[in-house]
């Protein structure tokens, strides 16, 4: 009787066994499937934007994404956000080890193969992660309770305040689940209980540990597979909020640092339009012009929407964290306008969101929603108080340029719409008749030379 | 007559070394015109030869484009380059850095192709050439001077230390803005702003900026652009301030100390 009582229980736990590594097969593959359907869906939304030719640089991906250069003109928040960033990275290590362990039914699979060196990595990860869990609250701190103004700016209400609190909470969570995993685990080695190996105590949970020692062994059994559990899913759970929420410059920081230097080759130059220099070329000197006109396409002068912006553009727009060093640099926005470079980028994001979901609904095909990212997210207003002092370019700690779009949507402004203020309006009538931006005859340019 | 014409160099069968692109706040904005008569008044004392282009010279279309209007821009673009290549134009110092920022980045993909420099950089050379020399006890000794970053000259770009350099050798206390160099604050003038009303907000950006000059505790504010130097005039006159505080080109600043 007892032996068959035993070979039961022995089925029954391996049957568990396999019932918990094929449902976290499914929860693996799914969170992966959803996550690349999205990532692809964003691919496609960037590349919605025109075609534009740009060289990258790997030098500048180890400087401006890997070393956070322009992070560290404020030197203690610089030290933190690395040690999150840096933290998150090498966890992953761990991150890698619990897949094993969950596809494989196995428990602390490296410990097998790396012995005394594997207790060493963990008590590495802790650090960090008691690290990262003092800057979290740091952070939190900041962004809640001392009220920096561009966080408490009104760029961010609604779901932006959320979703940064949301990505603090998530991080906060996942640590402590790491921490608690551990310290049960310990808990359990020190028990002698089948299948936890004997790592030792880990450096930061052991100081957790006491709070588990009067807790009976099978509810500490369940507590930690909870806590493991919980920990993978919080981790599945965070990587697909990562493509709606401004967390998602941790992945595109590393292209857009790439392509950071010829922004900074060129941040004077606004791009040349081929085919109004051509056109001047050829009312100029009408014996240049093509023989045929070319009807081919319509011509359009700037941007009006997503569509008219380059890839590049569209792919700032996501890379934008929000954290407003741009705004805080503008001297617009300084001063009370309507202006924000962040609020140009969070738009930006929100119509190519939109444009997506209207892609989406029709396989793929453009149906006009009757909105465009020009006044319907972006007015006059915000755009005509630019000084183009590229303050904002060279805030931006992800090789973001508001002024891109801010000029391209103006180009459409002026060009297109013929919106403009009578101020300016005059200003361009006076350097067509006088040569000059003020209303003063060509004959006077020398006059301060008689 | 301060400065010749290269259709009069012409004329004479002379080749001048550098054109001056005097620009159209140099030539119309009375006190931008100062400005312009100081960096002329320096070039003729050390004998450069030099030449403008007289009522040759236009708009470059900076603002134009700034301000949306590409049209407007490559028709200036068009004609300058035009007059440029007649007069086999190959190197061009400004007094404007909006100016100098079309020429040197903008019209360079137009087929305008020039070696551009900016006069607070052309001043640099001359004091590093030992052509500049300054008399004894000099207006500005012992002064508290700022130096204002144009965000043309600075983040365009990336001079800021060669008008630094020209301000050191004027025996004054150099102190910086609390907002200087690539985290320097715009006078509010750029991107065509110089040409029409602010929208409305809680202030103007150019009496932001005169904050930082007030906070500096300086008695002269150098500048190295006719826009900031107007903002900034203003901004100190709104601040009642002008009985203390001087605005100044660096061009004026030298030219008065030799």
């Amino acid at each position: 009787m007892m032996v068959v009582n035993y070979i039961c229980s022995h089925y029954i736990i391996q049957i568990m066994h396999i019932f918990q590594q094929i449902l976290f097969v499914l929860c693996l593959a799914a969170a992966i499937y959803i996550f690349s359907k999205k990532i692809v869906e964003i691919r496609r939304n960037i590349f919605l934007g025109k075609p534009l030719q740009l060289n990258g640089s790997w030098s500048s991906v180890l400087l401006m994404a890997f070393g956070q250069k322009k992070m560290f003109t404020n030197i203690p928040v610089a030290i933190l956000h690395f040690i999150v960033y840096a933290g998150f990275i090498i966890m992953n290590t761990e991150v890698l080890e619990i897949i094993v362990d969950g596809i494989a039914g196995s428990h602390r699979i490296f410990f097998g193969t790396l012995g005394g060196f594997y207790t060493l990595l963990i008590n590495c990860f802790e650090l960090l992660a008691i690290l990262i869990l003092i800057a979290i609250i740091l952070f939190f701190i900041r962004r809640n309770i001392l009220k920096l103004k561009r966080f408490i700016s009104n760029d961010l209400d609604g779901f932006p305040r959320s979703d940064a609190n949301t990505i603090l909470f998530f991080e906060m969570v996942l640590m402590s689940l790491f921490l608690i995993m551990n310290s049960t685990d310990a808990e359990l080695q020190a028990r002698s209980i089948e299948g936890y190996h004997h790592t030792g105590p880990f450096i930061i949970s052991q100081f957790l540990q006491p709070l588990f020692s009067g807790i009976g062994t099978n509810a500490l059994i369940v507590i930690e597979r909870l806590a493991w559990w919980a920990h993978i899913l919080g981790i599945f759970a965070f990587l697909n909020y990562l493509p709606y929420s401004k967390h998602l410059h941790i992945v595109l920081a590393f292209p857009n640092a790439y392509y950071a230097p010829l922004q900074t080759e060129t941040i004077g130059t606004m791009s040349n339009m081929p085919a109004i220099q051509n056109e001047v070329l050829y009312m100029m000197e009408p014996d240049k012009a093509p023989t045929i006109a070319d009807t081919s396409a319509v011509q359009k002068f700037g941007a009006r929407d997503v569509f008219d912006l380059s890839w590049k553009n569209n792919m700032d727009a996501y890379s934008c964290t929000e954290c407003g060093r741009c705004s805080t640099a503008c001297p617009a926005n300084i001063t009370g306008k309507k202006l924000s470079p962040r609020a140009i980028m969070m738009k930006t994001r929100d119509r190519l969101e939109e444009v997506g979901k209207v892609l989406n609904a029709n396989n793929n095909e453009w149906k006009d929603d009757g909105k465009t990212l020009l006044n319907n997210y972006i007015t006059a207003e915000e755009l005509s108080a630019c000084t183009t002092c590229n303050a904002c370019v060279e805030a931006c700690p992800v090789s973001i340029s508001p002024l891109n779009i801010i000029l391209e949507l103006r180009r459409c402004l002026i060009m297109e719409d013929s919106v403009s203020s009578p101020e300016w309006n005059n200003m361009f009538g006076n350097i067509e008749n006088n040569m000059a931006p003020w209303k003063m005859s060509a004959d006077d340019r020398d006059g301060w030379n008689q | 007559m301060l400065a010749r014409t290269y259709a009069e160099y012409f004329a004479n069968n002379e080749t001048p070394e550098i054109l001056f692109w005097v620009g159209c706040a140099g030539s119309f904005d009375q006190r931008a015109q100062k400005v312009t008569k100081a960096f002329v008044e320096i070039l003729n004392k050390l004998e450069v030869k030099f030449a403008i282009l007289g009522k040759e010279e236009m708009c470059t279309g900076d603002p134009a484009r700034r301000a949306g209007n590409e049209f407007l821009f490559q028709m200036m673009a068009y004609n300058n380059i035009q007059v440029l290549t007649m007069y086999h134009v190959k190197k061009i110092v400004t007094t404007c850095p909006h100016c100098f920022n079309a020429l040197k980045n903008e019209y360079p993909e137009l087929g305008g192709n020039y070696e551009v420099i900016h006069h607070s950089t052309l001043l640099q050379q001359f004091i590093n050439e030992g052509k500049i020399k300054l008399k004894e006890g000099g207006e500005f000794k012992g002064k508290k001077i700022t130096y204002h970053d144009s965000c043309y000259l600075g983040r365009a770009n990336k001079i800021y230390e060669a008008p630094r350099e020209v301000l050191r050798i004027l025996d004054g206390e150099l102190v910086e803005l609390k907002r200087c160099k690539t985290n320097g604050l715009c006078c509010g003038a750029g991107g065509a702003q110089m040409f029409k009303e602010d929208e409305p907000g809680d202030s103007r950006i150019n009496m932001e900026r005169t904050k930082d000059v007030l906070e500096s505790g300086a008695s002269v504010v150098a500048s190295n652009c006719p826009f900031c130097l107007t903002m900034l005039s203003d901004g100190v006159k709104n601040h009642e301030k002008e009985e203390q505080i001087q605005v100044l080109d660096i061009a004026e600043m030298i030219a008065k100390s030799i």
